[in-house]
Order: structure tokens, then C-alpha cells, then sequence
């Protein structure tokens, strides 16, 4: 045990020198000078807030920040309430807020008064896949399978997803156009009651993230059908993606953090380097391989531009989902 | 007999010194967070996952377990000593644990509620040990209809439970539900009845705004008004001969123990349930089934018995969808799951055939903690008593300050606090006018789980209203509410027969 | 109390009408398409029921079927009330702008002193020693800000000290 403990001393003492070492000059004048509130878009216990307090733990653990990071969840309104909050803190430096999709589609879906290119970027820290998925008992072993039994329904095929006009109603108002489906969607108020529901036979597939559906795969209990990835996914080496099907269908999920707008250049380096050391760190590399999840790295004006792209794919998005 | 093995090997890690010692500090820290109002297991259990990153593993686990277990316990001492009730699971808790305390019962009513949740809790861990993998199944076989049932029986429980005007009863059922719906609707992600276009009114009324401003402001203002500043409750004394009465009295009450327990269990186990319907159903069974339900809510020791046996056994249970499944049933068990995570285990169903160790080391962990938490409870029971023999006006600001901040603790938002100062008012006003309580903060708590399925199983069914009769599981549920909905009516009926002749009776 | 009752029950009604009106942003009607109720549907028929129910006991009360007491409030003891309610109010309103650790305090000093009567010694020694408590019990162990307001720049040292 004790052993254990002076490990991970010398783990976070080199973690942090490596941080150190990183970080610009500039940015080591700057320290939080008091706990960090870190802003969860979604409510406890969701897929957004368990990698949020997942990061939060590692931060602590190998200590990244001088002050402690404290997850506040402000789940409303599908992250309309975080959004207002973070518009109300201009200019404060001691505030981050953990993002998904929502991101982009609550300003888009409701008026909020918020534009979040105000908002400054930190990092984006991964990216999150789809899968489609059906309940291993159910004879649907390929996509022409499933198209065909969906179409065999006639509109009673039941599909689980979280909120209306979250990720998993936008993929599958892409699948309905793609396939000409008619598809009852019916929303749950996570990841994980829609797996349980599929794995139950309460609704006939999902489009979970991996992540949430992963125990029950290694459990036999649920099969893969397609991804809506660009290449095919480590963990699932067997599924085929929609591209190689021949339907371009690809949608992921951005896990990334920002800031309010006119936070101080050096606050902004030295939660960029503090995402920076997260991102090298080992633990996490380790958790998004397992979890295929794709720790794909980016700050800055490449990530504002990132979120402002698809934020005009969100919209094209959703007016087709919606005007359907 | 390997399970056996398992579970020795599992006591022999949580008997060690350190962890012995782990146990207690854990289940004390627990005991006071549960304690006050606003704070849960869940700020507790939030506080302590980052130190288990320090200690070894095993040690963490049982830190959790114990300080899970003691906040559990604590949860019916704001009920009882307060009357706020500092979880929605302690609700059904204070219906007879205040009266108890306002007639100096308070040691007798913290002994019970002690007792029981031990028991609930032991007779949950046993289950929990014996089946858990089976009853993974069970918590699968429940689909949207299948809750929407389940909450619905849990309503019916409760019918009985409110003042005996019954108009008043179904304005703050339909008040409590209406409140509910604030917020988010899920079903179309649209905002809806966000007043006066406050963000704070995105994420809805929160359970414990409502219950600190009735039950907390609402309830002080009442006694400074009628009581004239005198004390609010009668000082009480605790005695081991009280001790030894009260053991001997829950003795009696093995019906309700054993199905408050075993109920408990069940329904903690369903993942959109939990302790909450549990809690209510067993104090409404207990009432419907005792030979005089009439004593309830009237400060009878079976009432403050029924909702303790069943919330904690409930809180045992809502580990194991955690566990076998991966999916959290309470935002408690959302936050273990995240911290096993972070141990690199993966929760789901090859957790038990992976991880033995984990999982025995947990179950192991859990009958200390119980064991643990009711000795230390017992033991500070005279502490709790104590504080109630301050003067009324000390009590009383020491209670006003701890709703405010336990109000802003939860979601830190002081658009809460205006709300809490807000209800209490109102509370106060409405039930000068005899208007219920309990079935509003109820209602409440309820309204998102029902509306929620009940509208998920219309959509998947294509709007046919009868699938919620049709499914067997749901079906059974339906029936048996029905029963318990007509069982006060036939009453009230028959009394009333028997009254109409009686020329005196206005 | 009779006239109070009436009070409340139109108070009611003001209440689930508000709550109505607002309900009608969403769907109430039942859409056979989608299956079942529109999003505004449960609020909008429970305040409907609500609205029914209030106006019921409003006409009851001219029946004339039930006793009341001739009094609702207790003239007395009234008083307090109001005065607690008031400066429970301005405790509130004066959290973000002070900071809890100032406004809690106050409300102290007043309850127990001017209101309670209590002497010097417990009222200083409650009112010093529930703030340090509260920083002690929520911020540094709980790790749950409270609000400061303009005491902020005070509670960095404390922050350097104990985080």
C-alpha cells in the first residue's frame, strides 16, 4: 500500500514538472486564486457529467490545477440554463464549462439569447461515436436486415434515444432520410435507460454511444449493427461502418470545454495547458481506448472554428429533422 | 459455498484495523451530512471519492459504503428532530416522527427509525448477497409501462394520507404535480413554464426547495404564530429503560419489518424508482394494514417503522442495478459508478464473473457499515436529543440558517433560496387553511417519473391507451392500485352509512 | 378563516390560470401521431383541475356547510411573522451583494438579540461561530462555494490556506 502511494506521488510530481515544462511563460504568471467551478451542461449522472467528474478526479489526482475543479451541475432546459449562466459570468476566470452537442442545438432550437461564438474555447478533449445497435436475441444480424425490418413495421419500429433534438433524434432523423424510414422515436432521459430498455426489449434499437452500451456487448446482450464513424471502431473491429456501407452517414459528439467570454489570456493558457496535461495523461488515454471514445486534441481558434462548422451542420440538421 | 468464500475473504479486508477504523469515521461524517437538510449521501459520497484515489481500494469501497449507509440513517434525524426532511426518501419519515418528537417521544422516535433501518438494511444486504445476479432480470423486465404502473401504486398508497378535506387534498396532489412539470419537457425537448423567463426555472422545482420552504420555513413560522414562541417541542429525555421499550416495541412489528424490507428491496432495485415510493408504499401498507390506522400520523412508532425499514433496504437495493446493470438509479449511485470507473472497473454484467474480489469486498462492506452506522447512531442519539432542548428562538435562527444554505447547497443557485423563502410563505399560509402538505412535496417527487413513462409508453405503443393493462407486470400493478384507491373509499362509505342515521353528526 | 379561505382559493385560481396560460406555449391537445399528450398537456389539465377544485371550495364557503374559526391569524403573534418574513427577505436580498458570510450574521444577530431577547454572550458566540462552522463544514469540506460578494478578495488567503 504504501508503496502504491509513493507511486503515485512520484506520478503526480512528474506529471506535474512535465506541466511545467509545457506550459508557455507567460501563462506560469497566472494561477486560479480560488476553486475553479466547472459548469456541467447536463444533470448528475449522465454520460456529460461522468466523463466531466472523470477529468475532475484525474485533475485532482495528479494535481493540474493550484485551486480544486468543482463540477456544478446546471442540467436545464437541455444546457439552456448552463449557457445563460456562463453569459452572465463575462470576464470571470474562475469558471469552465463542460460542453456536448447541446452546445450547438439548444441556441439553435430555442431562443436563449446566448451566441456561443462569444464564448471563448479551452479544449476540446474527445470526440464520442454512435453505433447503431439491436438486442442480441432479435434476428437482425446487418443493416439490410435492419432497414428491412424496420420497414416491415410500418412506423411502430420503436427507437430509444435521450431528449428530442439531442444527438440520438438527429442521427436517427439521418437514418429516416437516408433509408426512407418511418421510425417512432421514443426519448429517454439517458444513455444508459436506453440500453437498459433495449437490453430489456422495451423499444427495438438504440443509437447509443459506445461507452453506455459496452458492458451489455461484452455481456452478449446487444450487437452492433453499424457505426457512424469514418473508420471502423478499435473495440467493435467486426462492425462495419456506414461509409463502407455506402451511406454517408457520420455524426459524433464533441466533449470539450469553454470559457465565458473575455476571460484573461493567461486564465486561458493555463486551463489550456491544465487540458493539455490531462489530455498526455495516462489514465484518460487508457479510458478512451477502452471506452472508444476519440481522444482527439484541439484548442484554440482551430477549435472555435470547429464548433462554429458544426453548429451550420447542426442547424441543416435540425430544420431537416424538424421540417420531416 | 463459494459465495460464502467470497464474502469471508471480503470480511477479513473490512475487519482490519484501518478499515475498522475507516468504517467509523465514514459512517459518523455520513450520519451528520445526512443530518442536515439539503445534504444527502450524495454530497457526502461526492467529498469522498477523490480520497479514495489515496486510500487502497478496498479501503475506498468501504469508505463509501459507510458513508452511504450513514447518511442514510441521517436522513430520518432532520425528519424526526425538524420535521424537514433532508431526502426525498424521509418524507414518508416525518409524517409520524414530528409528532413523536413535539410529544417528547424524539429518543423513542430515533431509536426506531435507528432499529429499522437496520433491519431494512441487513435484510436487504442478505438478499442482495444471495440473488443479485438473477435479480438483474427482474430490474430488466421493467419498461416505461411497467413504472408508470409502479408509481401509480405508489400514489394510491398514499390517498389516505392526506387531511380529511377532500378537496384540499386534490388541489395540492394537482399543485404538487403541476410544479413538477416545470422546466424541461423530455418528450419533445421543448422549455415549458419557465416563469417570468427565469433561467433558474430551466431545471425545474427541485424536491428539496420545495420540502425545506414548507417543512422548514413554513413549519417555523407556524409554531412562532400559534405557539407564542414557546418551545416548540417538549424536551425529551432518553433512558436506557426508553431504549429497551423501544426495541422491545419494534419487536412487535415484524409484518411491517419484513415487508417493508423486502418491498423496499424490490422496488429500490427498478432504477427509475427508488427509496422514495418505496418509503411511501410501506408507511401506506403499513397504515391499511394495522388494526388501528387511525393512531398514524398521530406520532405512531409503526409509521416512522414502515418508511426507515423500506427506504433503507431501497438504498441497499438501488446498488445493484448500479452494479450488474451500469446504469445509476439515484444521482448517489451515479457518482459510485463514476468513481469505479475511475478504479478501472466496468460496471455491467460481467462485473460479478470479473471482479469477484470488488464485488465481495463491496457486499462485505456493506454489512459492516450497516452494523456500524446503527451503533454510532444509537450512540449519538443523546446528542440529537440534547439539541433539542435549546431555547426555541436559538433553534429556531440555527434552523433558518442551515435551510438557507442547505437550499443553496444542492444546485448553488440563489433563484433556489428566493424559492425556498418563497414556499415557506406560501406553505405557511395554506396550511393555516388546512390545506395537506404531504401530499404536494409527494406529488412532486412523483410528477416527472409519472408523466415521463406514462407519455414514453403512448409513444411506443402508437397512443393505445390499454397497453398499460395489457402487459402483465404493468397490468398486476394497475389492479392492485385500483384495490388500494377503492380500499379507503369502502371505508369512508361504510362509516358514512353507519354515521347517516345519527341526527347529531353535522 | 372564512375570508381567508376565500382569499387562498381565489389566490388559487389566479395561480392555475397563470399556470394554464403558460402551459398553452406546447401542445395540450392528445395528437394521435405521436401517441398521447402534447408536451403542455400535463401542466395545462392539472391547473385546469386545480382552477375547478379552487373555485369548489370557493362556492363551499358561501354554502355555509362548514364551521370556520372566526379568526385566521393570531393578532398577537401575527407581528413576528411579518417581521421574521421581512427579514428573512433582506437576509436573502443581501447574500449576493454582502456575501453569506456577512448577511447570515446579521440575521443572527437580529433573531437572537432583538427578536429572542438572548444576551450578549450566546447571541457573539452563535453568531462568530456559525460562519466559521459553515466555512469549515461546506467549503472545505464539502468543497461547496457560498456565496461572497464584495468579500471576496478576503477569502483568498483562506482559499491559498486550506484548498
Amino acid at each position: 500500500m504504501i508503496n502504491n502511494f509513493t507511486r503515485r506521488i512520484a506520478l503526480a510530481t512528474a506529471a506535474s514538472a512535465a506541466l511545467m515544462a509545457a506550459l508557455p511563460a507567460a501563462a506560469a504568471d497566472w494561477k486560479p486564486q480560488k476553486p475553479v467551478e466547472m459548469v456541467i451542461m447536463a444533470g448528475q449522472g449522465g454520460g456529460a457529467d461522468r466523463l466531466a467528474r472523470l477529468f475532475q478526479s484525474i485533475i485532482q489526482k495528479e494535481k493540474l490545477s493550484a485551486m480544486p475543479v468543482l463540477p456544478v451541475n446546471k442540467g436545464g432546459g437541455s444546457g439552456a440554463e448552463a449557457l445563460r449562466y456562463l453569459k452572465d459570468k463575462e470576464g470571470d476566470n474562475h469558471t469552465i464549462m463542460a460542453t456536448l452537442n447541446s452546445y450547438y442545438t439548444t441556441p439553435l432550437r430555442t431562443d436563449i439569447g446566448v451566441n456561443i461564438e462569444d464564448f471563448t474555447p479551452i479544449a476540446r478533449m474527445a470526440i464520442d461515436t454512435f453505433v447503431l445497435w439491436v438486442n442480441a436475441d432479435s434476428d437482425i444480424q446487418n443493416l439490410d436486415d435492419y432497414v428491412a425490418a424496420v420497414k416491415a413495421a410500418g412506423g411502430a419500429w420503436k427507437m430509444g434515444g435521450t431528449g428530442t433534438g439531442q444527438e440520438d433524434s438527429l442521427v436517427t432523423s439521418m437514418l429516416e432520410t437516408e433509408f426512407g424510414l418511418d421510425i417512432t422515436y421514443v426519448p429517454f432521459k439517458g444513455g444508459g435507460d436506453v440500453a437498459k430498455n433495449l437490453v430489456g426489449g422495451h423499444i427495438e434499437s438504440s443509437v447509443n454511444n459506445p461507452s453506455e452500451a459496452l458492458g451489455f456487448y461484452q455481456a452478449g446482450k446487444l450487437r452492433p449493427i453499424a457505426a457512424f464513424t469514418p473508420d471502423r471502431i478499435n473495440v467493435f473491429p467486426d462492425t462495419p461502418t456506414m461509409t463502407e456501407l455506402g451511406h454517408e452517414l457520420v455524426y459524433s459528439m464533441q466533449r470539450s470545454f469553454v470559457a465565458p467570454k473575455g476571460m484573461d489570456p493567461e486564465a486561458v493558457a493555463y486551463y489550456v495547458g491544465m487540458f493539455e496535461g490531462l489530455n498526455a495523461n495516462d489514465e484518460w488515454q487508457t479510458y478512451t481506448s477502452e471506452k472508444a471514445l476519440n481522444a482527439d486534441f484541439l484548442t484554440g481558434d482551430d477549435l472555435q472554428a470547429y464548433f462554429l462548422q458544426e453548429r451550420d451542420k447542426h442547424s441543416e440538421l435540425l430544420s431537416a429533422s424538424e421540417g420531416s | 459455498m463459494e459465495l460464502l468464500g467470497y464474502l469471508a475473504d471480503g470480511f477479513a479486508t473490512s475487519l482490519s484495523p484501518l478499515n475498522l477504523f475507516i468504517v467509523l469515521m465514514g459512517v459518523t461524517a455520513g450520519l451528520f451530512i445526512g443530518a442536515m437538510p439539503g445534504l444527502g449521501s450524495v454530497n457526502g459520497v461526492a467529498i469522498v471519492l477523490p480520497l479514495t484515489f489515496i486510500v487502497p481500494p478496498s479501503s475506498a469501497i468501504i469508505l463509501l459504503a459507510a458513508i452511504y449507509y450513514g447518511a442514510m440513517y441521517g436522513g430520518a434525524i432532520s425528519s424526526i428532530l425538524l420535521g424537514i426532511p433532508g431526502a426525498s426518501t424521509a418524507v414518508a419519515t416525518t409524517f409520524d416522527g414530528r409528532p413523536m418528537a413535539q410529544q417528547g417521544k424524539a429518543g423513542l422516535a430515533l431509536i426506531a427509525a435507528a432499529c429499522a433501518s437496520f433491519i431494512g438494511g441487513t435484510v436487504s444486504v442478505v438478499l442482495f448477497t444471495l440473488f443479485a445476479a438473477p435479480l438483474a432480470d427482474v430490474a430488466l423486465a421493467f419498461g416505461p409501462a411497467e413504472e408508470f404502473a409502479l408509481v401509480l401504486l405508489a400514489f394510491t398508497t398514499f390517498v389516505g394520507l392526506g387531511g380529511d378535506d377532500i378537496l384540499k387534498t386534490i388541489m395540492m396532489i394537482c399543485l404538487g404535480l403541476a410544479l413538477s412539470t416545470v422546466g424541461l419537457d423530455l418528450i419533445s425537448g421543448q422549455p415549458r413554464l419557465v416563469f417570468f423567463d427565469q433561467p433558474g426555472f430551466y431545471s425545474g422545482i427541485s424536491f428539496l426547495v420545495l420540502a425545506i420552504g414548507v417543512y422548514g420555513i413554513g413549519e417555523i413560522l407556524y409554531t412562532i404564530e400559534t405557539q407564542k414562541a414557546a418551545p416548540q417541542v417538549t424536551p425529551a429525555k432518553l433512558t436506557f429503560k426508553e431504549l429497551w421499550y423501544g426495541i422491545k416495541e419494534i419487536n412487535k412489528m415484524w409484518k411491517t419489518l419484513s415487508f417493508g424490507s423486502i418491498m423496499g428491496f424490490f422496488v429500490g432495485m427498478l432504477p427509475a424508482a427508488g427509496a422514495t415510493p418505496a418509503a411511501l408504499m410501506s408507511y401506506g401498507i403499513a397504515k391499511l394494514m394495522s388494526k388501528q390506522p387511525e393512531k398514524f400520523g398521530k406520532g405512531a412508532i409503526e409509521g416512522v417503522v414502515a418508511p426507515e425499514t423500506a427506504n433503507n433496504a431501497a438504498s441497499t437495493g438501488s446498488l445493484l442495478p448500479m452494479l450488474t446493470l451500469g446504469i445509476p438509479g439515484s444521482p448517489t449511485t451515479a457518482l459510485l459508478l463514476g468513481g469505479m470507473v475511475m478504479w478501472g472497473l466496468v460496471p455491467g454484467p460481467m462485473l460479478f464473473i470479473e471482479q469477484p474480489d470488488f464485488v465481495w469486498g463491496l457486499i462485505s462492506s456493506l454489512y459492516t457499515a450497516n452494523l456500524a452506522a446503527v451503533l454510532v447512531n444509537l450512540a449519538l442519539i443523546p446528542v440529537f436529543v440534547w439539541a433539542l432542548r435549546m431555547p426555541f428562538t436559538v433553534l429556531c435562527s440555527m434552523v433558518f440558517v442551515l435551510c438557507l444554505v442547505g437550499g443553496y447547497a444542492p444546485s448553488q443557485k440563489m433563484h433556489d433560496v428566493w424559492l425556498i423563502v418563497g414556499f415557506g410563505v406560501g406553505g405557511y399560509l395554506l396550511r393555516k387553511a388546512d390545506y395537506p402538505m404531504a401530499p404536494l412535496v409527494l406529488a412532486l417527487v412523483l410528477g416527472p417519473l409519472m408523466e415521463k413513462s406514462f407519455r414514453q409508453t403512448l409513444i411506443a405503443e402508437q397512443g393505445n391507451v390499454m397497453a398499460f393493462v395489457e402487459r402483465p407486470l404493468s397490468g398486476t400493478f394497475i389492479a392492485i392500485s385500483v384495490v388500494f384507491f377503492l380500499l379507503p373509499l369502502v371505508k369512508h362509505v361504510k362509516a358514512w352509512l353507519g354515521r347517516a342515521p345519527s341526527p347529531t353528526n353535522n | 378563516m372564512l375570508l381567508a379561505d376565500r382569499l387562498i382559493a381565489l389566490g388559487l385560481m389566479a395561480l392555475s390560470a397563470y399556470f394554464m396560460w403558460h402551459a398553452t406555449v406546447l401542445p395540450i391537445g392528445w395528437n394521435g401521431m405521436t401517441g398521447g399528450p402534447g408536451g403542455g398537456a400535463f401542466p395545462f389539465w392539472l391547473s385546469a383541475i386545480m382552477f375547478v377544485v379552487a373555485g369548489a371550495i370557493l362556492v363551499r364557503s358561501y354554502r355555509g356547510q362548514i364551521e370556520y374559526d372566526p379568526t385566521f391569524f393570531d393578532p398577537e403573534t401575527l407581528r413576528s411573522v411579518v417581521l421574521v418574513v421581512v427579514v428573512l427577505v433582506i437576509t436573502v436580498a443581501l447574500i449576493p451583494i454582502v456575501g453569506a458570510y456577512i448577511a447570515l450574521p446579521l440575521f443572527l444577530l437580529w433573531y437572537l438579540k432583538v427578536f429572542g431577547k438572548h444576551g450578549w454572550t450566546l447571541t457573539l458566540i452563535l453568531t462568530v461561530c456559525t460562519p466559521v462552522f459553515l466555512f469549515f463544514f461546506f467549503e472545505v469540506t464539502l468543497k461547496i462555494l457560498l456565496p461572497k460578494g464584495m468579500t471576496e478578495p478576503f477569502f483568498i488567503p483562506l482559499y491559498a490556506r486550506f484548498f
